[in-house]
Formats: C-alpha cells, structure tokens, sequence
C-alpha cells in the first residue's frame, strides 16, 4: 500500500459517505415511492400513470440505473483525489 | 417463407455464431477457464453480465407474470434491477480488489476456515442448479412450439449446444457468446415490443405506449383497471400482497440478486477495480433496456389475451372461431379450454377454469365437440362470482403465464420473421444463463473442493481437466431436470434468492465492512440464514403451512430478508463474544478497501 494509514481510513470514510448518500436516494424511490407511500402518489397522475405504480414498474430503473454511473464517477474522483486510482 | 422455415433459420444461424465464437476463444489455463484471463473489457464484461443475469426468467417469464399480477410485479422489477446497484455500490469493486476465482474463495479465505468455504460450496452449487433447471426446461418449451420436436429433444439440443463452448471455451468462451447471446435477446424482446405499442397506442416505445391514451378514451391502464375489475380480477394497478410482504418480498430478490454466485463470478473477469465499477454500470443499461420493456409488454399482452378471447363485445368467442395460435398453444399443454357453460365460447375471466387437481388440465388424447383437447378434470359449471354478479362469466380458460411473451406476437398477428426472432431471443436468454450457471458449479468443484479442500497438489492442468469433467456432470444433471422438471420449481427458484440473500450476501458484506467479524460469527451467521430460510420455505411448500400461518405477513419468497437479519444479528453476537480475526486478516480487509493493485485476478 502506498498510502499512509490516516490517509487510507480518509478515503474509506468518504467512500463510505458516498455509498450512504446513494443507498439512502436508492431506497426512497424504491421502498419509499413505490412501495411504502405507493397509495399517496398513485393519487398523482404521471403521463398516464398514477405515479406510485410508475415509480415501480418504470421510474425506479432509470434511478438506479444513473446512481450506479454517478457512484461511477464519485469514485472515480475519489481514488485520484487520494492517489489510490491505477 | 413459413413460419418454421425462418424459425429454423433464426435458431440456426444463432448456433453456428455461438459455436464459431467458442472455437475462436477456447481456454488453456484455469485462469482462463474461470475468469477469461482477468482481461475482458468494462463493456463486454456489461453485456455478458446482462446475458448471464436475464434468464428464461426475465425474457419468457417476468412479462408473463407482470401482466398476471399487475402493480405486485414491481417488487420483481425493482428486485431484479436494484440489486445492481448494491452490487456495484458493495461487492463488485472490492470483490475484484481482493481478486480470486469464486465466491467461496473469498468466503473461505476471508473467514480463514475450511468450514466456511464448504458452507459456500454448497449454496453456490444448491442456487445453480435450481437455477440451471427453469433454463432448460425454458429452452425445451421453445423447441416444442416453434420447432415441433419433442420438449425431451429441445432440452437435448439445448445441452449439446452449451456443452460445446461451455466446455471448450470456460468463462472465455462464454463471455464472448453472451454477448452476441445479449444482442439476440435484447433485439428479440425489444422488436416485438415496438410493434406492439405502436400498434396499441402509437408510440414505439413501449416505456411511454404504457402511459398513452387510446382511441376509446381511455388511457391503457385505465383500461386494463376497468377489464380486471369487470372480469373480477384484482384491480391492475393495485395491489394485492400486503405492504411489508411486498417490502420483505423485494429486499429479498434485490440482496439475493446481488449474492447470486454466477452474477458476482462475472466482475472478477475485468482488470480493474474501475472497470468492475463501470461494467455494474453497463450491465444495468443493457439489463433495463428489457426490464423498462417488460411492463408496456405485460400491460398490451394482458389488454390483447383479454379481447381477443372474450371479443370485442366481451361476451367470449366460438372455439371454431379462435385465431391459430389459440390451437398452437393448446397443443404445447400450456393453453387449455373447457366449455363450462356449454355455449360453445371461450371465456376468459378470473378464477380457475380447472378446479380439480391444483387448478392445472390433465389432457386426455381425446377432442371434444367443437374441436379442443379434452381433460379429465370435472367441469364444474357453478361458480358462486357470477351468481353473486361479481363477473359476467365463470373462467373457462387456463394460461400458463409464460406463454405470455412467446405468445404476444402470434396474439398480436406481428409478421413472421418477428416470432422467430423472439424463438431464437428466448433459446439465447436460456443458453446464457445455463452456462454461466454451469461454470460457476463446475469451478466450485474443481477449483474450491478439489484444489482448495481435498487435494490441493494437483496441477493447473488437472484441475482444468476436473473443471471440465464437473462441467460434463453438471450439464447432464441440469438436462435430467429439463426433461423432468421437478413440479416445485417456483418455490425452489424462490428457495435460490432466499439462500443468496440470507446467507451469501450477508457474509460477504460483513467480510467487507467490518474488520471484526471472525470465522465463528461468519460461520453462525450464514448457517443461521441458511437453516432458517431453507425451514420456512420446506414448511409452505411441503409441510402443509398455510398462509395465515405466514410471520408477521410475509410470504415464503420474502423470507430470505428475515434470514438476512437473523445473520447479521447472530454474526454480529458471536464474533463479539469471539476473538478478533488473526492480524493478516485485517490487513487482508484493509487492502481489498483500496483499489490500486489489484492486477489480474490471481491464485495464492
């Protein structure tokens, strides 16, 4: 390892920071949209859709879909920001 | 040219590609056996996973039953596809960094103990094969609708097909034939689902087709909601499992997705831990291409079976006059009428058409008055809905769900050359699946119970030779279930993602994120999920439990969530009142939290 010990628990931590931010944006449209408060939205209308049900069936791909590349690049700061990339 | 002639062709032509591209990229070394040789590129690796990941499940199936269970079908949509960004927010990157062969491997070697790695031995094998059986038995329903052979002679082919380049090439040849397997499939869901949306609502895509509205009014699902309500089913867009059992239900598919052996094998074939990042990325662009897909084609497909059977008046039509495809399906045993009230119509509505014997037809040889395939089911011609004027007519008809995709373009008259393309996309789907399926039990036999356990002087060479002949093993018990498919499959393949997310993906996450958890904890945890879960689900399937027996709500399917947090919570007590982990251990888990160094993925 070429980084010292303090350095490394920096970069965990604002690794694990970031996986905290993304998980918790990953859990509310899935668990908290489309599941949880599914009956409020499906009040909503949504090009069609009541929106809960859209949120199930549509809406909560594409937002994993662009956490996955937004982590992507997060990271991908990250490991130059500490010169831990290859 | 005919339907068979160009389904021939299609299916053919997709065989010769895959065979060429196994010859091209046979393996030399275990390496490249079990992980391609560590080089493959983010974006390839992306459409392999893709390929891996959608089985006859995803392509022939999860339509079927979205369009069957409306709005309740989100928790295997979101379960199917969220579980990728836990994979690639808390396994894949750190998987690669520590850079071995399998996920016992890690287990093992992360656990330092030989128990542990056996324990991960035997989920890896016990979630393949349930896996690898719904492939082939995928494989052999296309076969016997498009090809008129026997479902016994699909499966066969199918075998002899992934025996050759699973085989020869190992996870080299099989990456590359899921990609080209990615690109047949992808094209033969989404082809079939533009026209079908284009014809029903006017927009191609079917991701907006969905929400359009239609020349009665009336958007489709407003539709859809007013035709199940008619015929007495629940309302689409409603559901019916109660909000924790759909919350259990889709935090088990997702932990399950992501502990999924032959999933996570996949992001130990690129070179970086970058490129692991990036191919989860991929691999979820290429995935939601189909699953954002999947409900516009559940939706028109319900929309389509419903009127086309019951008519444009909706009171059901003469047998005589069904369109072909009616007749087709009948024939594969997977359609199945029965004139309850004796008018000579086919009606479709909710409930079960065959009440006797577990709501499925037990044909007979014989054809009945107006032409259909008898059974020997008892026509009960009461049914205590219509009396009671919940709906217009008793159901006389029985749809197995997975004819829904196959079926849509026959039911939708689509030209010929889209149905055969949709036979060649369902083999791929099911051929990319089973090998991946069979490479990761023929690696945990050679690689993690022969080298790492029994015998560990044996030779690279060896241990490639083993690695082969447990592919062979595999691939002839993964064709006996084809040809008898065990009756339980949806309970065993719900038995698959409990095991994953109740035993594989929680050790792995502890493994990662606490540099406490020691083997004893590891070791309580994982048999904990694993007994617990497997105990639910045998007494729902086999022990006679009945629904109102379910814990708190939560169906058997759902399960593997509670056997999650009872690992945790016994791992996290166990290794508490335990030593901590030897020194390298630790040192072990600080190195794999950063990504530099992580080369090619190596042995020892």
């Amino acid at each position: 390892m070429s980084i010292s010990n303090e350095q490394a628990q920096a970069y965990w931590r604002e690794n694990l920071r970031i996986i905290m931010t993304h998980l918790a944006v990953w859990f509310v449209v899935s668990y908290g949209c489309a599941i949880l408060f599914v009956e409020q939205l499906n009040e909503i209308p949504f090009f069609g859709f009541p929106l809960g049900f859209w949120f199930g069936q549509q809406g909560s791909i594409f937002v994993f879909v662009i956490l996955i590349w937004t982590y992507v690049v997060s990271m991908n700061k990250l490991d130059e920001k500490y010169d831990v990339h290859e | 040219m005919s339907l068979d002639v160009l389904t021939f062709l299609f299916v053919g032509a997709s065989f010769v590609l895959y065979i060429g591209i196994a010859i091209w990229a046979r393996a030399g070394s275990t390496k490249e056996f079990y992980v391609a040789g560590g080089g493959v590129p983010p974006i390839a690796n992306g459409m392999a996973t893709a390929a891996d990941w959608m089985s006859a499940a995803s392509f022939i199936s999860l339509a079927g039953l979205v369009s069957f269970i409306g709005r309740d079908g989100s928790a295997y949509l979101m379960g199917w596809t969220g579980g990728y960004v836990l994979l690639a927010l808390l396994l894949a990157p750190y998987l690669r960094k520590f850079g071995k062969f399998t996920v016992p491997d890690f287990i093992g070697d992360r656990y330092y103990s030989q128990t542990a790695r056996v324990i991960a031995v035997v989920c890896t094998i016990v979630i393949s094969f349930t896996y690898v059986a719904g492939q082939m038995r995928g494989v052999g329903i296309v076969f016997s609708r498009y090809l008129h052979v026997d479902i016994n002679t699909g499966v066969i082919i199918g075998m002899a097909i992934v025996f050759f380049y699973a085989v020869l090439g190992g996870m080299k040849g099989i990456t590359y034939t899921q990609v080209a397997q990615y690109c047949v499939l992808i094209l033969a869901f989404t082809v079939p689902a533009f026209f079908l949306s284009a014809q029903i609502t006017g927009h191609f895509l079917p991701q907006i087709g969905l929400g359009a509205t239609l020349d009665s009014g009336m958007s489709v699902l407003a539709t859809l909601d007013q035709l199940s309500i008619d015929l007495g089913f629940h309302q689409y867009t409603e559901g019916k499992k109660s909000t924790i059992d759909l919350f259990f239900l889709t935090v088990a598919l997702m932990c399950g997705t992501a502990g999924l052996p032959h999933v996570i094998v996949r992001f130990f074939t690129v070179p970086r831990v970058k490129d692991a990042r990036i191919s989860a990325g991929y691999a979820l662009i290429f995935i939601a291409l189909l699953y954002t897909a999947v409900p516009g084609v559940a939706g028109f497909g319900r929309v389509n079976l419903i009127q086309t059977i019951n008519g444009a008046d909706g009171t059901g039509t003469a047998y005589a006059e069904m369109p072909a495809w009616f007749k087709n399906w009948e024939n594969t045993g997977l359609l199945a009428w029965q004139d309850r009230n004796g008018d000579g119509k086919v009606q479709y509505s909710a409930g079960k058409a065959f009440d006797a014997g577990k709501g499925k037809p037990k044909f007979t040889e014989e054809r009945g008055e107006h032409g259909e395939r008898l059974t020997s089911n008892a026509i009960t011609s009461a049914d205590p809905a219509v009396a009671a004027g919940n709906k217009p007519f008793a159901n006389e008809v029985y749809v197995d769900r997975d004819i829904m995709v196959l079926a849509n373009p026959d039911i939708a008259q689509l030209p010929n050359w889209v149905i055969a393309l949709v036979a060649a996309g369902a083999v791929a789907a099911a051929l990319s699946t089973a090998a991946g399926l069979l490479l990761v039990i023929s690696t945990a036999i050679s690689h993690d119970l022969m080298k790492k356990t029994i015998n560990p002087d044996i030779s690279d060479k060896q241990e490639l030779m083993y690695a082969r002949l447990a592919a062979i093993v595999a691939i002839c018990i993964a064709g006996y279930f084809g040809i008898n498919p065990p009756g339980f499959v949806a309970q065993v393949v719900a038995l698959a993602f409990g095991l994953a997310c109740a035993s594989v993906f929680p050790a792995i996450i502890m493994g990662i994120f606490w540099t406490r958890h020691n083997s004893q904890g590891a070791i309580a945890g994982m048999l904990v999920g694993l007994v617990t879960t497997m105990c639910y689900m045998y007494y729902f399937a086999f022990g006679g439990g009945t629904p109102d027996q379910y814990f708190m709500g939560i169906s058997p399917g759902g399960f593997g969530t509670v056997g999650a947090i009872l690992h945790l919570i016994v791992g996290f007590v166990v290794s508490s009142m335990t030593q901590e982990p030897p020194q390298e251990i630790q040192d072990i888990v600080a190195d794999l939290r950063i990504p530099r160094g992580a080369g090619e993925a190596h042995d020892h």
